[in-house]
């Protein structure tokens, strides 16, 4: 492979060619799946009580990737949920404000018009999201307009089809070309795990978007179920640890799709800080791709300020 | 100070009701023992006293022999088998209702973490009611002729690290085979028995079904030199279950046997490693290493040894040691001052005898009794942390060079309870399997338990089964 | 005066697949039911019965890791062989017992039917003590029989070649090697028995017969660090419970000595091979 690839002073022999980057992918250490999810399950039991789950519920909110992806929506619609993304709460100055909002390419440009100045960053998808089925010039141009537009951080999925095929280095050409493609802009990898379908192929898929370059690596598009799960995070929170020991570079995990109550995200909070460690506890390191997420973590988080338990009529629904 | 810090989550203590003092359940009443002595039964994790419990002696064990006896003649040993199994699905179903209490009572008396005796020991407890309740109608389909018949009354003996779910083993497949039985918990974690001889109680058992007899080695020395009983399961130290098969020597009294062990944990190159990490944690640190299947010995392959022993270390960085009734807590207390002298003076052994002792940054609390998580590397097989059972979180870490060396390490001990093997190849996997020299063998998984699974050990790690089909034998005339 | 003198046997112990004097040089007079001479046996010591348990336990790798199809052939050869010298083994089991001729011929005729009765067994007893068993999670579990190690049988004192047999064959059927102390007046059977063995496929170290003193050679085995398991049959009434005190020190399992003598005629049952046999568990995640 001719390719300048990131990851290439640390994985000189992998990188090398095609042959050699399918035998370090299958030679890193298989997932048991039963294991994995035995795993999950236990660190699921862990009890966030009082003032560590009020930090939770903020960090939980500061991760967050307040997402729409509909084809129906408008700039009315992504101008009120980047509103609501600079100040989730507005009746509690103290609620801080999301990571970043996430839009289809088209609408970046909205979005970054009402959160400019507010330090909450504008997500695009990109590469032909969700299925990557076109070409890699149209995925390039995809990309370069949703920078053009005003994103600083594009979620790009990967060619499945040619990860499943075992056409690696396709994949890995793809992201390689898309990171130089997005410039300045944070580039999150979307493997799209769901159709994965292997705990396995989890783990190589993150590998490879780590070694093209990839800021963050995302487990779903959320238009494929299963989207996140606990067990797929966790071998993902695996792989970047284990990344980071090798190289040095701390690459960011985000869970999307799926987690819909604060209860979970906490879930995911004590696995990130358990199996990644404290290093990834930032909105730098983790995300939450969600939308209904927030209210639930903004209702949890009034609940812990008055004592009361809150209702859904007073938070918004955009 | 941790970014992410877990508020205590304290489990409340206030859904069981101590009593200051319990008596003998005896032909289905608490009584008084006869010469009137008692011991008292502490949590360790605070040496506060829970309660003061009654010591059985000669008299009390031969009147308890006596009800269970009777019982059998006239009640259990008689009664329909559909009807046997209905009282054994009311326990289970009790069991499950008031699960919270005996899962804090069981922490409590023992000082393990809420989260295992919530999770795992009551739970199974439950569960090995409700399987063998089933047994009970369909005795002659298992295998051990047409027509077979309960031996009478049996005497059970068992040990401190899971009190409720011993109980359980011992009382469930006994019961369901039409024997009844004489019970005696162990000395330090008394309290769920008594417990659970409340819930008999409830489901109307009738009087003298089971019988349970608290206090020490005395107390378990006499019931099994009872000459009334026809059966003996014990479930404790190897050198405890050798003076008991001495005992009985010479007479027609069955015995089964589930003594000590120090089980391998191979883990081969081509292994899940971070799967492999959890099986040995939950090998060797499961209920603070009080359990006679423990991974003790982590045998790992050179070529892997590095980066699984980097991988462990971390990994045990994140245990939480403490509190045994917060919900967060990985590690409990020690069972007893005793116990924590036996660890203490092996893992000194270990140092001096040249192993490397490694210890996360653990704080312990100021009173109980705790011993943090411990891996020793360097070990051979000549050292007594490799060699004699610690019952305790201490890690032994050998390696190997090829799969026969790592059988021959596995198997060069006396005991062969359980073993542990980790490899993604299937093939593999059954090879070492079939030759390691143990009762069971978890392959990719360690320390799970289910009541439909035969365990129990080879060489001097005792011999029957319980659990199972197999389980019934022990308690049949087969 | 006969026109030829016979040529008389001598018998010797079967250890390791050969056929030594005594270590001790010792041997005793056999004589038969009614007091004729009928031979010298060698009178086994505790050194013997070590190198016997040494011939047991090394042979138990390869005879515990053959197909169990392996050992159902070999078994069902020994029964050949064992027919294939009846007349020699009425003659034997009619003078060691006292029996008459028509008598013996059946006690010789049932001990073969019985050592092919358990040659079948080999390839079945794991279908009827093993089990897959359905536990409530995703792991394949299933437990499977495997022999104990090395077994030491106290052979019958009174049936001297069929009860040989029907203890003998149940214990090394499943893959167990065996150390026999044989019937203590009437051993010659036995060591015939293992000529059989050995002229038949099976190998050396697998079976191994003492003949001696069961009150001397009892307690070596029930003490004997490695040895797994014990067979009290031919135990003195009065013996029994010291050695089962001593077979205690490495929790041999323990065949205990019967109140009374069994007909062995009598159709057997499986119970003397599940005694010699360990249940092995095997827990594996199911995943993808």
């Amino acid at each position: 492979m001719s390719l300048l690839v990131p990851a290439a002073e640390h994985l000189p022999d992998a990188l090398a060619s095609e042959s050699t980057l399918r035998r370090f992918l299958h030679g890193l250490p298989g997932v048991d799946q039963v294991g994995a999810e035995a795993r999950a399950a236990t660190l699921a039991t862990r009890s966030i009580k009082r003032e560590s789950k009020r930090w939770a519920l903020d960090m939980a909110v500061r991760m967050t990737d307040l997402t729409t992806l509909e084809g129906a929506d408008t700039p009315g619609k992504v101008r009120a949920l980047s509103a609501k993304a600079v100040r989730p709460d507005p009746s509690d100055p103290t609620c801080p404000s999301v990571a970043a909002v996430c839009v289809y390419g088209d609408l970046a440009g909205e979005a970054a018009a009402v959160v400019a100045g507010s330090g909450v960053h504008v997500a695009a998808v990109a590469t032909a999201f969700p299925s990557g089925r076109a070409s890699l010039a149209v995925k390039l141009a995809d990309t370069r307009d949703a920078v053009a537009a005003g994103a600083d951080e594009i979620d790009m999925v990967i060619d499945r089809g040619a990860f499943l095929c075992g056409r690696y280095g396709e994949v890995l050409e793809e992201i390689v070309q898309v990171k130089q493609a997005c410039g300045p802009a944070h580039l999150k990898v979307i493997l799209e795990t769901g159709e994965l379908a292997t705990l396995d192929n989890a783990r190589r898929a993150a590998w490879l978007a780590m070694a093209g370059g990839a800021d963050f690596v995302k487990t779903s598009t959320g238009k494929v179920t299963p989207a996140a799960t606990l067990p797929v995070t966790l071998v993902l929170l695996e792989a970047v640890r284990d990344f980071a020991a090798l190289t040095g570079r701390a690459v960011g995990v985000k869970a999307a799709g799926g987690i819909r109550s604060a209860k979970d995200a906490i879930r995911y909070l004590v696995m990130v800080n358990e199996v990644a460690g404290e290093r990834w506890l930032t909105p730098e390191a983790f995300r939450f791709g969600a939308s209904t997420l927030l209210n639930d973590l903004l209702l949890q988080r009034a609940k812990q300020r008055t004592g009361a338990y809150a209702g859904p009529d007073y938070f918004t629904i955009d | 100070m941790p970014v992410f810090d877990y508020a205590p989550a304290p489990e409340s203590r206030d859904i069981v009701a101590l009593r200051p003092g319990y008596g003998l359940f005896v032909d289905g009443a608490f009584t008084e023992p006869a010469d009137g002595g008692t011991f008292k039964t502490v949590n360790p994790a605070t040496e506060e006293v829970l309660a003061e419990v009654a010591e059985a002696g000669p008299a009390d064990v031969d009147r308890a022999v006596a009800a269970a006896r009777r019982a059998f003649d006239g009640v259990w040993g008689r009664m329909r088998p559909a009807e046997r199994a209905k009282y054994l699905f009311r326990v289970a179903r009790v069991l499950q209702e008031r699960a919270r209490e005996f899962a804090v009572l069981e922490s409590l008396d023992n000082g393990k973490p809420i989260r295992e005796s919530r999770d795992v020991d009551v739970p199974l407890a439950a569960a090995h009611f409700f399987y063998y309740a089933g047994w009970a109608d369909k005795l002659r389909w298992a295998g051990f002729g047409g027509d077979p018949r309960p031996l009478g009354v049996a005497g059970q003996v068992i040990p401190w690290n899971f009190p409720l779910l011993m109980a359980a083993w011992k009382l469930a497949p006994a019961l369901a085979a039409g024997n009844t039985c004489v019970l005696k918990p162990a000395e330090t974690t008394p309290l769920s028995a008594l417990l659970l001889a409340e819930v008999l109680q409830q489901v109307d058992l009738p009087p003298g079904v089971v019988n349970i007899v608290t206090g020490a080695g005395g107390t378990g020395r006499a019931l099994v030199a009872h000459g009334g009983l026809d059966k003996v399961a014990f479930t404790g130290s190897t050198e405890v279950g050798k003076q008991i098969q001495r005992t009985l020597a010479g007479t027609r009294t069955k015995l089964t046997l589930e003594l000590g062990g120090k089980a391998a944990n191979i883990v081969f190159d081509d292994a899940p490693l971070d799967q492999a990490v959890e099986g040995i944690v939950n090998g060797i640190f499961f209920n603070q290493g009080h359990v006679c299947c423990a991974g003790s010995r982590l045998l790992v392959q050179e070529s892997v040894a590095e980066p699984l022993l980097e991988r462990l270390k971390q990994r045990l960085a994140t245990l939480r040691l403490g509190d045994p009734l917060d919900k967060n807590t990985d590690i409990g207390a020690v069972n007893s001052a005793a116990q924590l002298e036996r660890i203490t003076e092996l893992a000194a052994s270990g140092d001096a005898e040249g192993a490397v002792r490694w210890q996360p940054e653990c704080p312990l609390p100021d009173r109980g009794w705790w011993f943090p998580p411990t891996l020793f590397t360097g070990v051979s097989q000549s050292h007594r942390i490799a060699r004699e059972e610690i019952f305790g979180p201490v890690l032994s870490v050998l390696t190997f060079r090829t799969p026969d060396e790592a059988v021959v390490k596995a198997n060069n001990t006396p005991y062969g309870l359980s073993a542990g093997v980790w490899s993604e190849k299937g093939s593999r996997i059954l090879w070492t399997a079939q030759r390691l020299r143990a009762g069971v063998v978890w392959a990719n998984t360690f320390n799970r338990f289910d009541p439909a699974s035969p365990f129990g050990g080879y060489k001097e790690s005792g011999f029957g089964r319980e659990g199972g089909r197999h389980g019934l034998e022990a308690y049949l005339d087969a | 005066m006969p026109d030829r003198l016979a040529v008389r046997k001598t018998y010797k112990l079967y250890v390791g697949g050969a056929f030594p004097r005594s270590e001790s040089g010792r041997s005793y007079e056999i004589t038969s039911a009614e007091g004729r001479f009928l031979a010298n046996a060698a009178m086994a010591s505790r050194k013997d019965v070590r190198d016997a348990v040494v011939a047991a336990r090394g042979a138990f790798a390869k005879w515990s890791g053959a197909t169990a199809y392996n050992r159902g052939q070999v078994l069902y050869r020994a029964a050949e062989v064992l027919e294939g010298r009846r007349a020699q083994f009425v003659d034997e089991v009619a003078a060691s017992e006292g029996r008459d001729r028509d008598d013996a011929a059946g006690t010789v005729d049932a001990a073969v039917d019985r050592l092919v009765w358990y040659a079948g067994w080999s390839d079945k007893i794991a279908q009827i003590a093993g089990s897959a068993n359905a536990v409530a999670g995703p792991y394949f579990n299933f437990s499977v029989p495997e022999p104990t190690g090395v077994v030491a049988v106290l052979a019958p004192q009174s049936s001297s070649l069929l009860g040989l047999v029907s203890v003998v064959a149940p214990v090394v059927v499943s893959g167990n090697t065996a150390v026999v102390v044989a019937s203590e007046d009437a051993p010659l059977p036995a060591i015939t028995f293992g000529e059989v063995l050995a002229t038949s496929d099976v190998p050396g170290g697998v079976v191994n017969i003492l003949t001696g003193r069961t009150a001397e050679l009892a307690p070596v085995l029930a003490s004997h660090m490695d040895v797994n398991a014990i067979d009290l049959h031919g135990a003195a009434a009065g013996a029994a419970t010291d050695l089962e005190q001593a077979a205690a020190e490495n929790v041999k399992r323990v065949l205990r000595r019967p109140d009374a003598e069994p007909d062995w005629r009598a159709d057997p049952d499986p119970h003397r091979m599940l005694a010699f046999l360990e249940t092995k568990t095997v827990w594996h995640p199911m995943g993808v």
